[in-house]
């Protein structure tokens, strides 16, 4: 049975069942599902990678002002208090959730930033032609086995119900970083999108060869 | 035909095919395995720490609210209960879906998933790989109710008029949620598709 089989490197196996299904070149702007539990396997899409490396450095600045300028604002009885980003991390720094503070600010901030950073340095030299950085590889395993785990996205709903939460109670004011928070997740959500795993590692593939 | 019925072993970050028997991808680096041998074991322990730490998420308050004239505390249900007094139905759902239907579902979901792998069960697999996918995307979507607890405490600190601080259950209640998405990950979805002979 081996023996009728076409090379390795031509085969790919669904990594959600294990079917295995021969790679071919798809037209541009067509996927590839698998034949057995319709997981998407590859996306055809040129220049995507220009794209990718575009909006995570978009994303990256606009989180670094997520991070530093006020984020919302309550006005009630002739007090103010002003909030930052951090202010909510900082929420849970008292006694025993102490280390909920600390999982609040990877899953919010530092894992996102983390993923940005490592997919900027994976792709950055494969858009200008250049040979790979060394650890290109495992910045890029990096990024996508910590997917699940930034979870802007999910911190701007919550930010959402609080806001509808508190809003008969007192005046909110939304800040610029309310705004550059919810920048990051747009940008985020598109980014992730485009990104077809496959692809890119023949990308990496190629340009080291 | 599946890679490993072809005597092949794929890397499930990269994709790339290798011989059986390798144990490391040559492309990402990543370990290799035909199957998670531990996978159920694995789905068990973090399925069972998710649900043990999901019960003081409902027992202990979730929220200490302050107001010049009462103290209370609220647990996820009662500040639920509290969003549909004040008529908000639309956000009320949302954390009722996302603090107990969610984290619910998925303890079923789960549990089922792994007893199908255990008594191997040869029928649905579309269904329970859709199961599978379906807990994977939304599992993350619980800790919207963390969120809120860390926003609503940082924003209303207005000294004697209002101030609210988390309570202890927020912190059960994020571990639950990271043990069951734990839970998810460990699961070895090519397990459900191991006892179909249709497509070989």
């Amino acid at each position: 049975m081996t023996a009728s089989l076409p090379p390795l490197d031509d085969l790919i196996a669904c990594p959600q069942c294990d079917t295995l299904h021969q790679a071919q070149d798809l037209p541009p702007g067509s996927k590839a599902h698998c034949s057995r539990c319709g997981v998407l396997l590859m996306t055809s899409k040129p220049e995507a990678v220009a794209r990718i490396l575009a909006l995570a450095i978009t994303a990256f600045i606009l989180m670094i002002a997520a991070v530093s300028f006020p984020f919302l604002s309550l006005d009630a009885g002739g007090l103010t208090n002003a909030t930052s980003v951090i202010d909510a991390v900082l929420a849970f720094r008292d006694g025993l959730a102490f280390p909920l503070a600390v999982a609040v600010a990877f899953f919010i901030i530092v894992i996102p930033l983390m993923r940005l950073s490592a997919l900027i340095y994976a792709l950055g030299p494969l858009v200008r032609n250049a040979a790979p950085r060394s650890y290109a590889r495992a910045a890029f395993t990096l990024a996508e086995r910590l997917r699940p785990w930034s979870m802007a996205e999910i911190f701007i709903v919550g930010v959402t119900v609080a806001l509808i939460k508190v809003a008969g109670l007192a005046a909110v004011t939304i800040g610029p970083a309310f705004w550059a928070f919810a920048g990051v997740v747009v940008i985020t959500v598109l980014k992730d999108q485009m990104i077809c795993r496959y692809s890119i590692w023949e990308m990496l593939d190629k340009a080291e060869a | 035909m599946s890679a490993r019925k072809a005597g092949l072993v794929a890397c499930r970050s990269c994709g790339q095919v290798h011989q059986l028997g390798s144990t490391v991808c040559k492309r990402c680096g990543g370990p290799l395995q035909s199957r998670d041998e531990q996978s159920l074991q694995k789905v068990w322990a973090w399925l069972i720490a998710g649900i043990i730490a999901y019960i003081p998420a409902n027992v202990y308050p979730m929220l200490l609210t302050s107001t010049l004239i009462e103290r209370s505390e609220s647990t996820i249900i009662g500040g639920v209960v509290e969003l549909v007094d004040y008529g908000s139905y639309g956000v009320a759902a949302i954390v009722f879906i996302a603090s107990v239907m969610i984290p619910i579902g998925k303890f079923v979901a789960v549990g089922y998933l792994a007893l199908s792998i255990q008594y191997g069960w040869n029928d649905r697999q579309h269904q329970r790989h859709r199961a599978y996918e379906v807990v994977e995307f939304i599992g993350r979507w619980s800790m919207i109710d963390v969120f809120v607890v860390a926003i609503l405490s940082a924003l209303v600190q207005l000294e004697t008029i209002a101030t609210i601080n988390p309570g202890i259950a927020a912190v059960s209640f994020a571990l639950s949620v990271i043990f069951t998405m734990l839970a998810a990950q460990a699961f070895d979805s090519r397990l459900i598709w191991d006892a179909d002979r249709t497509t070989t």
